[in-house]
């Protein structure tokens, strides 16, 4: 019920962001959804990406600093409240989410939602109780 | 290995005596044949006939680098060039060159103390040097190569540069002593990971470290990542070359200063007052065998300690602690005294961080200000702004309480801070004061 997703550190420079897409670019890896979290000097640049292995021999040889983390993609209803009804859940149980990003794409009529939460699995197990739709990583990685 | 019992392990008291004879004829010589000594002891007051005992060093006076470039290129020489059989000069940061120059029997002098230095080491006569220090106007490369020659073993020129190439030959040559800068030993094992060559199955065992301060953390992480063991040596062209001092590899503390040849002491720097044993300070040197360049109570700007306890490898000489800075690229910020060793020192203890590090230092209208680039590590890289923050914000805090002064961290990508293949450059000062 986990996706996948690698993290880069960036320096806050011109051209940083640039070289990760054009490596990434050339070793035909695609790049599905990301967020980038800025500071004054630095960056991470969060991605879902159709090969996480690709993308990792693609970047590591090239001296940038790559991690994987477990994060959990949620269908949420596309239209107003729809967020606010999921977040609404996670509070009560006072599962704390680290950040989110949407994905480009939709599924069927929802909208995806990138979740990274402090309790994984609780938030899983939460989530689906509750039937809040999960997706796999392997239909996200190729939607 | 002991490479010369008789003046290594010589009693003190015949050690003192050796020192005093030998002190008077370098003064005596210098007086009569460079006419800047003859000048700076008139001003003092001082004839070499003075000198009746060690103690009377201390009247002597000094002689800086700035004395040096005065008299650039050959205006301290001792000798006439004919006597002259080598030339070396010294990098300098600011202005001119330091030139020095050895007679025939200089030459041979430094050979037998660099021999010294690498039995002291641990190495001999079977062993195969890969000798990276660079070869040209730096006494690096030539000093230790007449050593390992004199030593009788296998010595392997290759100088500095072309990690990749160093790495393929250490690895088909079998080479099992290492001599480099510190910092250059850190990144053939970064160039060797590259590869994907194990440099710790290398027939490698020891290196012999020297030309830039480092650390006993640095020392940690050199002996763990080549597997081998890390010694340090010091030396300076000025009074020589490498060679002037080394660690012996059965202690590994204090590096043991060839008495027989160059009297150390320890000066406060601000004032030039000698200070007793073990206290900290300025290291200066006279040398009492050298013939083409004598040096006079010369002030090193390294900062070190002397202490003479007994070693158990049973060697007679004082050992000086290792160079833990220098008092002229000291860093005084908002008025802390800052070795940028000690910056390294506060890095190798804090995981997720590498040991390369940069110090910016800037004055924001009165206000110096300190920021410490750090490279991130695999290690060290969570993809929460958060985890950075608070790494960030306890490497500052270590360095608050260990210094004293409040640093920025900046983190930077990894392998992004220069590794230089000679000595690392630690410090941008901005300031202009």
């Amino acid at each position: 019920m986990k996706v996948e997703q690698i993290s880069i550190f960036l320096e806050n420079k011109p051209g940083a962001l640039a070289e990760v897409t054009r490596i990434l670019g050339e070793a035909g890896v695609n790049i599905r959804a990301l967020s980038l979290a800025d500071t004054k000097d630095f960056g991470i640049l969060r991605l879902i990406v159709n090969d996480n292995e690709k993308a990792k021999e693609a970047l590591g040889p090239k001296g940038f600093t790559v991690r994987k983390t477990e994060v959990v993609a949620v269908e949420v209803p596309d239209r107003p409240g729809g967020l606010a009804e999921i977040l609404k859940i996670l509070a009560e149980a006072r599962i704390n989410v680290e950040y989110l990003y949407a994905f480009v794409q939709q599924s069927g009529e929802n909208a995806i939602i990138i979740f990274r939460f402090d309790e994984t699995d609780r938030a899983i197990a939460l989530l689906s109780e509750k039937n809040v739709r999960i997706l796999e990583g392997q239909k996200v990685y190729t939607l | 290995m002991i490479w010369d019992e008789d003046f290594e392990t010589l009693p003190r008291e015949a050690l003192e005596d050796l020192q005093l004879k030998r002190l008077r004829a370098t003064t005596e010589r210098v007086y009569a044949t460079v006419p800047f000594y003859k000048n700076k002891f008139d001003e003092a007051g001082i004839r070499p006939q003075d000198i009746k005992s060690l103690i009377d060093l201390k009247h002597l006076p000094f002689t800086t680098k700035i004395d040096l470039r005065d008299n650039y290129p050959f205006g301290l020489f001792a000798v006439p060039m004919e006597q002259v059989v080598r030339i070396h000069a010294s990098s300098g940061t600011t202005g001119k060159q330091t030139v020095v120059g050895y007679t025939r029997r200089d030459i041979n002098t430094w050979a037998e103390l660099m021999a010294r230095s690498l039995a002291a080491a641990g190495a001999q006569k079977n062993d195969m040097i890969h000798n990276a220090y660079g070869y040209g106007l730096f006494t690096g490369g030539l000093g230790v190569h007449y050593g390992a020659e004199k030593l009788g073993a296998s010595v392997i020129p290759i100088s500095g540069g072309n990690s990749k190439r160093q790495i393929i030959i250490m690895q088909d040559f079998g080479s099992t002593v290492l001599t480099c800068t510190p910092s250059y030993a850190l990144f053939l094992a970064e160039t060797s990971e590259e590869m994907g060559v194990d440099i710790k199955k290398m027939k490698l065992k020891v290196g012999i470290f020297g030309a830039e301060p480092w650390s006993e953390r640095m020392r940690d992480e050199i002996e763990h990542k080549l597997n081998i063991d890390a010694i340090d040596i010091y030396g300076l062209s000025e009074v020589m070359g490498p060679g002037v001092s080394i660690e012996c590899i059965e202690a590994k503390r204090g590096l043991h200063i060839f008495e027989d040849h160059f009297i150390p002491e320890i000066i406060n720097p601000q004032t030039g007052e000698v200070l007793p044993h073990g206290e900290k300070g300025e290291l200066v040197f006279t040398t009492i065998t050298k013939e083409a360049f004598p040096l006079i109570r010369y002030r090193t700007r390294d900062i070190s300690v002397l202490y003479r306890q007994p070693c158990k490898c049973s060697r007679t000489h004082v050992r000086m602690e290792r160079v833990s800075g220098r008092s002229d690229d000291m860093l005084i910020i908002r008025g802390v005294n800052v070795f940028p060793s000690q910056i390294e020192s506060v890095l190798m203890n804090v995981a997720g961080v590498e040991p390369h590090y940069l110090l910016v230092v800037d004055r924001q209208g009165t206000l110096d200000t300190l920021e410490v680039q750090v490279e991130v590590n695999q290690k060290g890289f969570s993809d929460e702004v958060k985890d950075f923050q608070m790494l960030g914000r306890r490497i500052e805090k270590d360095i608050k309480d260990l210094l004293g002064v409040t640093a920025v961290v900046r983190m930077v990508e990894p392998k992004t801070i220069q590794r230089s293949e000679g000595k690392a450059q630690r410090v941008i000062d901005k300031r202009k004061i």
